[in-house]
């Protein structure tokens, strides 16, 4: 398809064909990432929502650390949900240190156990504006951003806290949009990559 | 804010896809469990192996360990209830377990009738060796499904016919003619609208995960290849030469299931696999798949 982005999707584990879904409904080509290596010729990568120590150790232990600093750096945007957010952060509370692609502190499964596990609609501010319609959050052993510093934006707020944020070049939930069927963060997240493909090509 | 939703519960399913659930009796080895990479625990008092060495009727596992194996780990912690027992089901859920499995591996506490699992705020897995099966049980509020294979024999025979079993009925039903599927669902004894949907959508309607005799990397790989969506390992693990090790290279060889070179790697110098008891020639009795209704 001529046009449209590739967006890789990290599977080593976890909800990963929810994600492609999405992104095809998006217009966009989902890529499966497995080894380092499958990073090449895909324009952005979303790390899905799992089991974020699961995750963590297949990271390490491929290598992928350095590659997606790399990968981040070059212009190519990350997009984190749930396990993914933990993993991209700064900081992990009681952990020590995540990747450190966005400036923030999260803790995980900072709402308890599965049974405290919920679905809410909130509201999004995706363009510097409220959207009219309220999007339905589902949130599974969520995580929570505690803090986070000047470069990042808040999108979305649920109990007077963070849960939708980014920076220029990564984006972070608490929740899972790929559960849902709606796609405007994932459309949100796409357009992040068109645009800084585009300023690529400029420079 | 709504709790304990279906979104909500076949949801945490939904996030341990692609990963490995082990069989675990204590925090050590729970520990050992997490350090390799296992999305969830199962905590159990006896591995099946044992279970089905010692007889006797098998129960639910003293709230005491399944608490301490809770505290040891991170990652989400799931315990087996008996078939039928409600009253094992409302213990659980009263301590925080994650998940309820149902479990064809316990003494049926009823012969007729399973738990009605949307009583519970917590989710439920329920083990199933055809679609009709599968369909009753999510009928019944389950929230994930597990092939059964046959538990605690270290023998994939049975994993593999179940979850061919469920991968013909579905490609089967997505083929029929929509004036079928009302005799479909009699013969199947599955609700209609779980029909109706298998129909229309060609999968379950909640995540498959494959057990019950899966002991190494490449029995992995080939359920994994075969449709399931994650695996659980049970005797598998503790009952090899090096577990830890047998743990990984279960963990790696599910996310690389596509890829030999991998599978090859991580299969080298595993120490012996547990010894294991073939299903074929088992009597009847000693099959352990067939319970459930």
């Amino acid at each position: 398809m001529q046009g449209s982005v590739k967006v890789g999707i990290l599977a080593l584990q976890g909800d990963f064909k929810e994600h492609a879904d999405t992104l095809k409904k998006c217009g966009a080509i989902p890529v499966e990432i497995r080894l380092p290596d499958q990073l090449k010729g895909v324009d952005g990568l979303i790390i899905p929502g799992g089991e974020s120590t699961a995750i963590f150790k297949l990271i390490r232990k491929y290598g992928f650390e350095r590659k997606l600093l790399e990968f981040n750096k070059s212009g190519r945007p990350i997009f984190g949900t749930c396990a993914g957010m933990i993993l991209l952060a700064s900081k992990i509370k009681n952990e020590g240190m995540g990747l450190g692609l966005i400036d923030i502190e999260v803790e995980r499964n900072a709402y308890g156990r599965q049974i405290e596990s919920f679905e809410h609609d909130i509201e999004l501010c995706l363009d510097h504006k409220k959207e009219d319609r309220l999007f339905r959050s589902i949130f599974i052993r969520a995580p929570r951003i505690i803090r986070f510093g000047n470069s990042v934006k808040v999108m979305a707020e649920f109990d007077g806290q963070a849960v939708l944020a980014g920076n220029e070049k990564v984006m972070v939930c608490s929740f899972h949009p790929e559960l849902t069927g709606d796609i405007r963060i994932h459309k949100k997240f796409i357009e992040m990559i068109k645009k800084l493909k585009m300023d690529k090509r400029e420079n | 804010m709504d709790k304990s939703t279906l979104k909500v519960k076949a949801g945490l399913a939904q996030m341990l896809k692609g990963g490995v659930i082990m069989d675990v009796t204590n925090p050590e080895q729970a520990k050992i469990a997490e350090d390799a990479g296992a999305v969830s625990v199962m905590a159990l008092e006896r591995i099946p192996a044992d279970i089905r060495a010692a007889g006797g009727v098998a129960r639910m596992t003293d709230p005491e360990i399944i608490l301490a194996i809770m505290d040891a780990v991170s990652i989400p912690v799931m315990a087996k209830a008996r078939i039928g027992h409600f009253g094992e089901a409302q213990i659980l859920e009263a301590i925080g377990i994650d998940y309820i499995d149902e479990s064809e591996v316990l003494t049926p506490a009823d012969e007729k009738y399973h738990i009605n699992k949307w009583l519970f705020k917590v989710p439920f897995v329920c083990g199933a060796v055809n679609l009709g099966e599968a369909l009753r049980r999510i009928g019944e509020g389950a929230a994930m499904i597990r092939t059964k294979g046959e538990a605690g024999t270290g023998d994939v025979v049975e994993a593999v016919r179940h979850m061919r079993n469920i991968r013909d009925d579905i490609s089967r039903i997505a083929g029929l003619p929509p004036e079928e599927l009302m005799t479909v669902a009699k013969e199947m004894g599955a609700p209609y609208d779980l029909v109706e949907y298998v129909h229309r959508e060609k999968r379950l309607p909640v995540v498959n995960f494959s057990a019950g005799g899966i002991s190494t990397p490449a029995d992995a790989a080939m359920i994994m290849q075969l449709g399931a969506d994650g695996v659980f390992v049970g005797s598998g693990i503790f009952k090899s030469e090096n577990p830890s090790k047998m743990a990984s290279a279960i963990v790696e060889a599910t996310t690389h299931y596509q890829n030999p070179d991998v599978l090859a790697r991580v299969s080298r110098g595993l120490g012996s696999a547990m010894a294991g008891i073939a299903v074929s020639g088992m009597p009847v009795e000693q099959k352990i798949s067939g319970r459930g209704w």
